[in-house]
């Protein structure tokens, strides 16, 4: 076999020890074309952080203007006009351009890691679905710097967003730009799927499989059964828009509530598809710095997959203000219910873990834990509105608002830092600055609770969503100064965050292998992980094979982290890197929105994209095996 | 030096990875069905104007008759030729499993020979496609387009949604015969044609799900 430099230094894999930091990084190879081209998961991974922390900052930026405008009373920072765009596009990108692809991040750099495999199941169309986000993104943001944004509300309600009632190209770019983002979703959650029912390392069982892969994989379903569905209406709404079709003309006997209810059969397991990866994620940072394995281990795994059996049925809890009867309530309003019990299982779990665990307070687990307390305060509000008299006095006012960002931001998005402080080291082999990242935790934390914290009491005292502006006397302006005050030391709170992360990927510490002292397999190998994953994986036999201590774990761990081997020296295949996805989801796009702007566009698009898929579909993936 | 205890083509079920692909795709592909087909059903019977599918309209304005539109001998028709297709699939199928495999009969020669099974599925698909284009045009020309009312919208957005998977499914089965003319196509392929054959199958039921609730249900 090859002659190489083989460090023999043998790695400390003694349960919960962290291995010591090596003195550099390796440098991993880094051209345009290789960023362009790549089919490696990891990569991708990397290039969906960074696109979707952009689309979080443009969100940031939003949701700065929105809370600038509501500072006061009678405020005209922006038109009213500009404001439906501002709220629309804020909740939008919000939703579809930062948190689903932040989850993304870990779905693609942690899936194969911790499941054992080399890569995801396919390769090209990993890259696909990230090009498809990237166009797609861009495709749904740019209209605002025109004044052409989507403006009838994220959830873009039908009739009023019909031509007759929504005219001009505004909610023309909401009905294609989530139409080619569902592709890319739909892409990524069949290749994620096969994935993990497929390429589980000898022995990884699936109750040996770490919760952030459970939790992955019931999104992934969730995503391949509700797509298909807000597919459809979109579909329909853009028939109506573009072909003169009913199925939104109240006029023609088309029922008002269609839309409504196609909208939320998607848009509540969407609900999940947000914060379940984010689940996933505090169950893997809890046990690490509690130092005890996840408590309760079968029923977070049951809990989670209820959550996503429940959450299909639950939607039309939506939907209580539009008169649905008393029994449709009744049900809604049990199951929604119903849903906080496995909800509250899992936090439960999660106290369960940290109890007489030996606590190490790193900023990922002070993230982990903020969410866990925040998310708890967004449960229960929504408890709260699972009651229909409830929520006839609080459904479209800032009360909602208030809820579901405890439940967003205080959720998933807590649990996203937390994850990129926790695996920011194997992504890049550098620590961020713990230092920096407290007071990034604190301030966040601080800001989070002041900016929403008030909104219940201005949705109580009557104040609705989505108005652009409001008179002074109704007892909302203290609150909603207090809510903009916090927005602005989130603004903060972000700007350090982003000076962190430049700051840490150049000049962080170095981390080793396992700098957490951490159990899952992802730990095992160098990090930054070379391209082909594991050199070699012992059978696994627990759920945390670095905490077991077995000889075959640990010489599996040592030849892993043997630095210094490429993928030819050790003779495994490595897929060759293409640009033929990129340019399938680029005239994609391009087809796509030809057929709101120019018909020569959209059969331009079509040929240009068939030539690409059969470029893609004809060449091969890897070199011959031999 | 240990080898790669992984190997390539390692996998948890045994199972090749497009055979869970395509079953995760089919199981996507029926909830955007249900959705047509659930809406199709919201609205059946809430049209303000005919024509209609199983009863006849006179139009208040002009005293125009239209008959009910939906012809159900042709469609019955075109049904069978849609099911006869997924039988010469699973022929096709079953030639390129048995490639190679010794042939004396001329029965044996008939049923061996993928090419022929292959192009007989396309040629029922593609028949079925005629069907639904002279539908499409006479229901236009009786009166009935997709902006006449709900029923036209729902109509032609379901069964059109359904052709285009059908023609999808006939591009993806000229595609497989010109690479049994090009290098012909073997036991090695037969998880390639299984896989195509599956989203064949799923396409064909799909349409028997259409044609009772649509055609049948009055």
């Amino acid at each position: 076999m090859a002659t190489t430099v083989i460090d023999t230094t043998p790695p400390v894999l003694k349960p919960y020890t962290p291995s010591p930091a090596p003195a550099t990084v390796v440098k991993e190879k880094s051209t345009f074309w290789s960023w362009i081209g790549t089919t490696d998961h990891k990569k991708i991974g990397k290039l969906y952080l960074f696109t979707a922390l952009t689309f979080f900052f443009i969100g940031g930026l939003e949701a700065e203007i929105i809370r600038a405008q509501l500072g006061a009373p009678n405020r005209h920072l922006v038109s009213a006009e500009v404001y439906n765009q501002i709220f629309t596009m804020h909740g939008t990108t919000m939703i579809f351009l930062a948190v689903m692809p932040l989850s993304a991040v870990f779905f693609n750099f942690l899936i194969p890691l911790q499941v054992g495999a080399r890569d995801v199941a396919f390769p090209r169309l990993n890259a696909f679905s990230y090009w498809v986000y990237l166009f797609g993104g861009i495709f749904i943001t740019l209209p605002i710097l025109f004044g052409h944004a989507p403006n009838g509300g994220w959830f873009g309600y039908a009739p009023l967003s019909t031509k007759q009632f929504s005219p001009g190209l505004n909610m023309d770019f909401y009905v294609v730009g989530l139409q080619i983002l569902g592709v890319s979703s739909l892409a990524a959650a069949f290749n994620f799927i096969t994935t993990i029912v497929n390429l589980r390392a000898p022995g990884m069982s699936l109750m040996r499989m770490p919760v952030f892969t459970w939790m992955s994989f019931v999104t992934q379903v969730l995503i391949a059964l509700a797509f298909p569905v807000i597919t459809i209406a979109l579909f329909f709404l853009m028939m109506d828009r573009f072909f003169g079709t009913q199925f939104y003309e109240v006029g023609a006997g088309g029922d008002p509530l269609l839309w409504q209810h196609l909208f939320w059969i998607f848009g509540h397991p969407e609900v999940y598809i947000l914060v379940l990866p984010a689940f996933g994620l505090v169950s893997e940072i809890l046990p690490t710095f509690s130092k005890k394995p996840l408590f309760g281990y079968p029923v977070m795994v049951y809990s989670g997959i209820l959550i996503g059996f429940l959450g299909f049925g639950v939607w039309a809890h939506h939907m209580f203000a539009v008169g649905m009867g008393p029994i449709a309530d009744s049900v809604f309003g049990v199951t929604t219910m119903l849903i906080a019990i496995p909800t509250g299982v899992k936090i439960f779990n999660w106290l369960g873990t940290l109890a007489q665990g030996q606590i190490r307070f790193t900023t990922a687990c002070m993230f982990a834990i903020g969410f866990v307390a925040l998310f708890t305060i967004g449960g229960i509000s929504g408890v709260m509105h699972s009651s229909p008299p409830a929520d006839l006095q609080q459904t479209d006012s800032y009360f909602i608002v208030a809820h579901f960002h405890y439940v967003l931001f205080g959720g998933s998005i807590m649990a996203i830092f937390g994850g990129i402080y926790y695996y920011f080291p194997k992504m890049f082999g550098r620590f961020m600055s713990e230092g920096i990242g407290k007071v990034h935790f604190w301030l966040t934390f601080i800001g989070m609770n002041l900016t929403f914290f008030p909104m219940h009491f201005s949705g109580m005292l009557g104040m609705p969503r989505r108005i652009y502006t409001y008179d002074a006397g109704q007892g909302w302006d203290a609150f909603n100064a207090t809510s903009t005050w916090g927005a602005y030391l989130l603004a903060v709170a972000m700007l350090l965050f982003a000076y962190n992360l430049f700051r840490s990927l150049r000049r962080g510490a170095p981390a080793g292998p396992n700098p957490w002292g951490a159990g899952t397999l992802e730990w095992t190998i160098p990090s930054p992980p070379p391209a082909y994953n594991f050199a070699t994986l012992a059978t696994v036999t627990s759920r945390y094979p670095l905490w077991e201590g077995k000889e075959a774990d640990i010489e599996s761990a040592r030849i892993n982290q043997q630095s210094g081997r490429t993928a030819e020296q050790l003779g495994i295949v490595i897929p060759y890197d293409t640009i033929k996805p990129m340019l399938a989801a680029l005239f994609m796009v391009v087809m796509l929105g030809g057929l709101m702007l120019n018909h020569w566009i959209l059969v331009g698009g079509a040929v240009a994209m068939a030539i690409s898929l059969y470029a893609w579909l004809t060449s091969p993936l890897e070199p011959e095996h031999h | 030096m240990s080898a790669p205890t992984v190997s390539h083509h390692y996998t948890t079920t045994g199972l090749d990875n497009r055979k869970i692909a395509i079953w995760a795709f089919i199981g996507s592909e029926c909830m955007l069905f249900v959705s047509l087909i659930s809406t199709y059903l919201i609205y059946k019977g809430r049209s303000r104007v005919g024509p209609f599918p199983h009863e006849a309209w006179t139009d208040p304005g002009t005293g125009h008759v239209y008959k009910a539109i939906l012809n159900i001998p042709v469609t019955s028709a075109s049904t069978f030729v849609l099911l006869m297709s997924s039988l010469a699939m699973v022929l096709a199928l079953a030639a390129v499993e048995n490639k190679g495999k010794p042939q004396r009969t001329l029965g044996e020669r008939i049923l061996g020979n993928s090419k022929l099974w292959l192009f007989m599925t396309a040629l029922l698909g593609a028949t079925f496609l005629g069907f639904q284009a002279f539908e499409f045009t006479s229901f236009v020309h009786e009166g009935l387009t997709i902006k006449t009312n709900l029923f036209g919208s729902t109509f032609f957005t379901l069964t059109g949604f359904h052709g285009a998977h059908v023609t999808a499914g006939v591009i993806w089965l000229v595609s497989m015969l010109m690479i049994d003319f090009k290098r012909g196509l073997g036991p090695e392929d037969a998880l390639s044609v299984d896989i195509m054959a599956l989203y064949w199958h799923f396409v064909d039921v799909v349409w028997i799900a259409i044609f009772t609730l649509v055609y049948l249900i009055r």
